[in-house]
């Protein structure tokens, strides 16, 4: 249908950001093969009721490298992130995060939701919550700082998110770019080591889906360890040191992004890339 | 007709914004517009204005050449307190003094909905005190009431300026709940009144009172319990909200007028007036715990996934993010609760506690004022208005200010 290496011209996404020049994989971190391991999945599986949604996934991603998982829907991909900070509970295989192994122990759920950022869909901001406290909840909560430290780093990382003048507004008075930016600060908050993001464009207007990505990709060049499960083949292209394609619940194909998009191994990833490329 | 609708977005620099039509602003133009649209319009406003006119002149002659108010001046103290002794009535002004000082405290460090029940407060206070001043209890039981209305008023208007700490708030109205119990009960040096002996609208108020504040807790416990991973506390909290919302509330007022004295050790005497408490209590919580139930189940699954990511707790995630939430979302629902229980208290006349309702009774029954009772029920009924219009009142500003940046 049409030939994936002949995109990045008409990404419309990141047109003019410097990255379009740099060589294409591991920007700031490098994708070092010899950095440490942070997560290790093996031969993960998980059910709903009958239905085999997770079927057997190994992985391992390393420190500073920045991974986008796409595939169809109910392929299993958010299932599978979402398993990685005890979102969903997974039923056999074992799933090691900064060196802790993921059990029933609610101790060594803490423990690795506290290293763990996650950004949704539907962001997930608490209305009730200005959005300085929405920010400030968990470091006060949960790593005990105390308010003035925690609303200190707050309006830090406002700033670095580009809107350090709605502290003080509630979510629901935002756009849906700026909500987002703000649960990425929220994220961001808990000095995670790892962070998640679940389809963070998908429930964006167009015109804001750039100001989100131009977020991600700055996080993704200090070094962050990411899983992004996304559809913005262009963020891909130019942010991700690996991609990911899952299928039907299993791992069809993994690689850097050149590789992917100019020589995919599977026929399975071929349509799903012409589909999605159109 | 297309062409209008795609240019209107762009608005061009040649359209100016005007401001609306005059014919539809102003009262002439409201009436126009509401009362007088059509011919239609105007006879059913006639008429319905002569109707109402009608019956407001009516009402008014009534009240104010052929009513015989006496009755409600003369035995304006039994209206208030009941039995309570005459000696020591001043308990009742001065527990009515700390809640004032800690009311008005609280609207003027809080304003909005607290400043909304203090001023119904001062309105209510202001009345009674014209009321005493007319009724045999004399100018000085007036002065003090109404020098408490006007504690309130000073109070809130310093605290405005000077606004408490929130722990000082909350210090204050425990202060003022026990100062309260121990005022009107004794003990501790003063003598002791029985609270079998409080009535009228003492009795009313300490009933939808202490009930209000010990079912709340009570609620969001079943409430919460109802929802528990633990299916013994799920089952236990179930049991209690499905029986006690089974079974009339005139039966858990007997039952816990006759029965439970048959359970407890012969020399433990709990009074008529705790009981009654407790039944309404227990009876309220069951239906708060249904009204808080819908509110946590319409919190979005999101707001516990997005807590739980961020590292919180269970307890910290039902106290910090899906409690606060389902709590304002239930807010009209508990208020009608709430006003329902107010008006429930005058039930407990069957378990021969006279509140209210069951003083106007009393007083019906004295010789002196036979065919007296449009006036008493009247008075009654203008009290129960007032006091849940007021609740009402107070919780639609509570909601508006809870709604900001909601919606």
């Amino acid at each position: 249908m049409s030939d994936p290496a002949s995109q990045p011209r008409t990404d419309p996404v990141l047109p003019t950001d410097p990255f379009v020049s740099s060589a294409a994989p591991g920007p700031a971190s490098g994708s070092a093969s010899d950095a440490p391991v942070i997560i290790e999945c093996q031969d993960v599986h998980k059910w709903y009721g009958d239905h085999h949604v997770l079927r057997g996934i190994d992985m391992t991603v390393r420190q500073g490298e920045v991974l986008v998982i796409f595939g169809p829907s109910g392929s299993g991909k958010s299932t599978f992130i979402r398993t990685l900070n005890r979102l969903e509970e997974h039923q056999r295989g074992r799933i090691v995060v900064d060196g802790i192994e993921l059990t029933t122990d609610v101790r060594n759920i803490a423990a690795i939701r506290r290293e763990v950022g996650m950004v949704f869909q539907q962001f997930n901001l608490f209305p009730h919550l200005t959005v300085l406290q929405n920010i400030t909840l968990g470091p006060i909560r949960v790593r005990g700082w105390t308010r003035e430290k925690a609303e200190e780093e707050a309006h830090r990382l406002l700033t670095r998110v580009g809107i350090p003048e709605q502290a003080l507004k509630y979510p629901l008075q935002l756009s849906g770019g700026q909500q987002q930016r703000v649960a990425i600060a929220r994220a961001l908050a808990m000095q995670p080591r790892v962070m998640l993001f679940d389809e963070p464009t998908s429930a964006l207007d167009p015109e804001m889906i750039s100001e989100v990505l131009d977020v991600m990709q700055g996080l993704a060049r200090s070094g962050m360890t990411m899983l992004c499960v996304t559809h913005e083949m262009g963020f891909a292209r130019h942010v991700a040191d690996r991609m990911v394609f899952m299928d039907d619940g299993v791992i069809v194909e993994q690689g850097p992004p050149t590789q992917i998009f100019e020589a995919p191994e599977q026929e399975r990833t071929k349509r799903f890339l012409a589909q999605i490329l159109h | 007709m297309t062409d209008v609708l795609s240019t209107r977005p762009m608005d061009p620099p040649g359209a100016p914004r005007l401001p609306p039509p005059r014919e539809e602003r102003g009262i002439v133009g409201w009436l126009r517009h509401n009362l007088f649209r059509t011919w239609r319009d105007s006879i059913v406003s006639v008429v319905l204005l002569v109707i109402i006119g009608l019956v407001v002149v009516q009402l008014l002659e009534w009240a104010l050449l052929s009513a015989r108010w006496g009755v409600i001046t003369q035995n304006l103290r039994l209206f208030l307190i009941g039995l309570y002794p005459a000696d020591e009535a001043w308990r009742v002004w001065l527990s009515l003094t700390v809640v004032s000082v800690v009311a008005g405290a609280q609207a003027g460090t809080r304003g909005g909905y607290s400043r909304t029940i203090a001023v119904w407060l001062i309105a209510g206070q202001l009345t009674v005190a014209i009321l005493a001043l007319l009724s045999p209890m004399g100018p000085l039981v007036a002065a003090a009431i109404a020098a408490n209305a006007g504690l309130t008023l000073v109070v809130q208007l310093a605290t405005a300026k000077r606004p408490l700490p929130g722990r000082v708030l909350t210090i204050g109205w425990l202060v003022s709940l026990v100062a309260t119990l121990v005022l009107l009960h004794g003990g501790a040096g003063i003598p002791v009144v029985r609270p079998d002996a409080w009535g009228g609208l003492l009795l009313t108020f300490m009933l939808a009172s202490v009930s209000i504040v010990l079912s709340f807790p009570l609620g969001v416990a079943l409430a919460l319990g109802r929802r528990s991973r633990l299916p013994a506390i799920r089952l236990l909290a179930t049991a209690f909200i499905e029986i006690v919302r089974g079974v009339p509330l005139v039966s858990i007022l007997y039952l816990s007028s006759i029965l439970l004295p048959l359970f407890l050790p012969g020399d433990l005497r709990i009074d008529q007036v705790v009981r009654a408490m407790g039944g309404m209590t227990l009876f309220t919580a069951a239906y708060l715990a249904e009204n808080v139930r819908g509110g946590l189940q319409a919190v979005p699954r999101g707001q516990v996934e997005a807590a739980q990511a961020i590292g919180l707790s269970g307890v910290q995630i039902d106290r910090f993010i899906v409690l606060p939430q389902a709590l304002r979302m239930t807010i009209p629902a508990n208020v009608g609760l709430f006003i329902s229980l107010l008006k429930d208290t005058t039930l407990v006349v069957i378990v021969s506690l006279l509140e209210i309702l069951g003083i106007g009774r009393a007083v019906l029954a004295q010789a002196e004022w036979l065919g007296a009772s449009f006036e008493v029920y009247a008075f009654i009924a203008i009290v129960f208005f007032v006091l849940s219009y007021s609740m009402a009142h107070a919780s639609y500003r509570l909601e508006a200010a809870l709604g900001v940046g909601r919606r």
